[in-house]
C-alpha cells in the first residue's frame, strides 16, 4: 500500500521558502554583532585630517573619545573651537574628570589598556589641542591616537 | 497511528519579524573603523628634572610654526623632503659627521644590525600650527620609519615589516628601529 502518493507536478514550481526565515536570521545576527552604537551625538563639526601611515583602533570597548571641533550650531555658540567630552561641551579643566570616570568605568585589569582616541577637525589650531594633551599627561592616560582618514597619498598642496 | 497532534506556531510571519529587525539594525549599522595614528605621551615632567642631555648630532628637530612652514635642523624645509630626509638622519649611510652615530647591535632574531645609537627625533610646534599640518608632519616622520622598517624586514625576512606575521619577528623590528619621536614641552603653557 502506498502510503505517500506521489504528486503529480503540475504548472509552476514553487520555491521552497521554508529555510527563508534561517538566513534572515544569520544576515541578522551579522548586522547585530557588527553594529555599533553611536553612543554620543556629535555636537561639534569634525573633519579628520589625512594620513597614510594609520593603524586600526584594536579593542573598542577600551578607547575614550575626546572631540574638538567648532560647535555645529554656530549661532548659539559661535565659531571658537570647543571640547565635547560624552553629550556636552567641557572644558580643558573637566579632562582629568572624563579620564577618571573612563577608568572607573572598566574593569581593574583592562585599565592600562585604555586608549584615548582624540577626534580633531583638521582647520582646528594645535593650542587647544596642546593643552588637552598636557592635561591627558598629567592625568596618566599617555596612550593616544589622532584619529584621522586613511588617503593613499597626502595632498601637500592643500595644506597651505 | 495515535499520536496526539502537537499544536505547531505558526512560524510563518517569522520571516517578516527578522526582516523587520534586519532591516533596523542595517539601518543603524555603521561600519567605519576607527583609524588613526597611534603615539604615547611622556609622563609629565617634574620641577627639578632637566630634560636629558644629548648630543647635538643626534637630534633631528623639527619646528612647525604657526604658518605651518617647516624648519628642519635649523634651516626651512618643505614637508615633501622630510621623508627623505628622516630616513637619511636614522640610517646615515655614509657615516656622515652630522648625522647620528651609527653602532652594529645584536638583535636577538635579526642578528647583528647597524643602528643609531640614541637618535632623537623632536618635534616641536606652535600653538597656531594647524592640526592637518601637525598631522602631516607626523605622518611623514611615521612614514619615513616605517620605510626603514620595510627595508629591513625585506632584507631579514623575505617580506614587508606589515606583512610579517610572528610576534617574535615584529618585535625584533621594532627594537632595531624605534619611534623615537619626542616632543617639546609646550613652553607658553597656561598663557593664552
Amino acid at each position: 500500500m502506498a502510503r505517500f502518493k506521489r504528486e503529480k507536478k503540475s504548472g509552476v514550481q514553487t520555491i521552497n521558502t521554508s529555510s527563508l526565515p534561517d538566513i534572515i536570521f544569520m544576515l541578522l545576527f551579522f548586522f547585530m554583532v557588527t553594529t555599533v552604537m553611536r553612543e554620543v551625538t556629535l555636537i561639534v563639526k569634525i573633519k579628520p585630517p589625512e594620513a597614510t601611515e594609520v593603524q586600526k583602533l584594536e579593542r573598542k570597548s577600551l578607547v575614550s573619545y575626546i572631540y574638538i571641533g567648532e560647535p555645529k550650531k554656530s549661532k548659539m555658540f559661535g565659531t571658537k573651537p570647543r571640547i565635547q567630552l560624552n553629550d556636552q561641551f567641557a572644558r580643558v579643566s573637566d579632562i582629568p574628570a572624563f579620564i577618571t570616570s573612563e577608568r572607573q568605568a572598566r574593569d581593574e585589569s583592562e585599565r592600562k589598556f585604555i586608549t584615548t582616541s582624540l577626534k580633531v577637525d583638521e582647520n582646528i589650531k594645535m593650542g587647544i589641542v596642546t593643552d588637552v594633551k598636557q592635561e591627558l599627561r598629567k592625568s596618566g592616560a599617555f596612550k593616544i591616537n589622532y584619529s584621522t582618514r586613511k588617503v593613499g597619498k597626502i595632498d601637500f598642496n592643500r595644506l597651505y | 497511528m495515535a499520536r496526539r497532534a502537537t499544536q505547531e506556531i505558526n512560524a510563518g510571519s517569522m520571516a517578516d519579524i527578522a526582516f523587520l529587525l534586519l532591516i533596523f539594525f542595517l539601518v543603524t549599522t555603521t561600519m567605519d573603523v576607527d583609524t588613526g595614528i597611534s603615539r604615547k605621551l611622556p609622563p609629565p615632567l617634574r620641577g627639578d628634572e632637566k630634560p636629558p642631555d644629548i648630543n647635538e648630532r643626534n637630534i633631528f628637530t623639527v619646528l612647525v610654526n604657526s604658518r605651518d612652514k617647516l624648519m628642519v635642523e635649523g634651516k626651512p624645509c618643505d614637508i615633501r623632503m622630510l621623508r627623505e630626509r628622516t630616513k637619511e638622519f636614522m640610517s646615515n649611510p655614509q657615516n656622515r659627521e652630522d648625522l647620528p652615530e651609527m653602532i652594529s647591535k645584536e638583535i636577538p632574531g635579526l642578528g647583528i644590525v647597524r643602528v643609531p645609537k640614541n637618535a632623537v627625533i623632536s618635534l616641536k610646534n606652535d600653538r597656531g600650527t594647524s592640526y592637518k599640518m601637525y598631522i602631516a608632519v607626523q605622518n611623514e616622520l611615521a612614514a619615513a620609519i616605517n620605510e626603514l622598517r620595510d627595508e629591513l624586514s625585506q632584507e631579514k625576512f623575505g617580506r614587508k615589516y606589515s606583512e610579517l606575521l610572528s610576534e617574535k619577528q615584529i618585535q625584533a623590528v621594532q627594537k632595531a628601529i624605534p619611534v623615537p619621536i619626542s616632543e617639546a614641552e609646550p613652553e607658553n603653557i597656561g598663557e593664552k
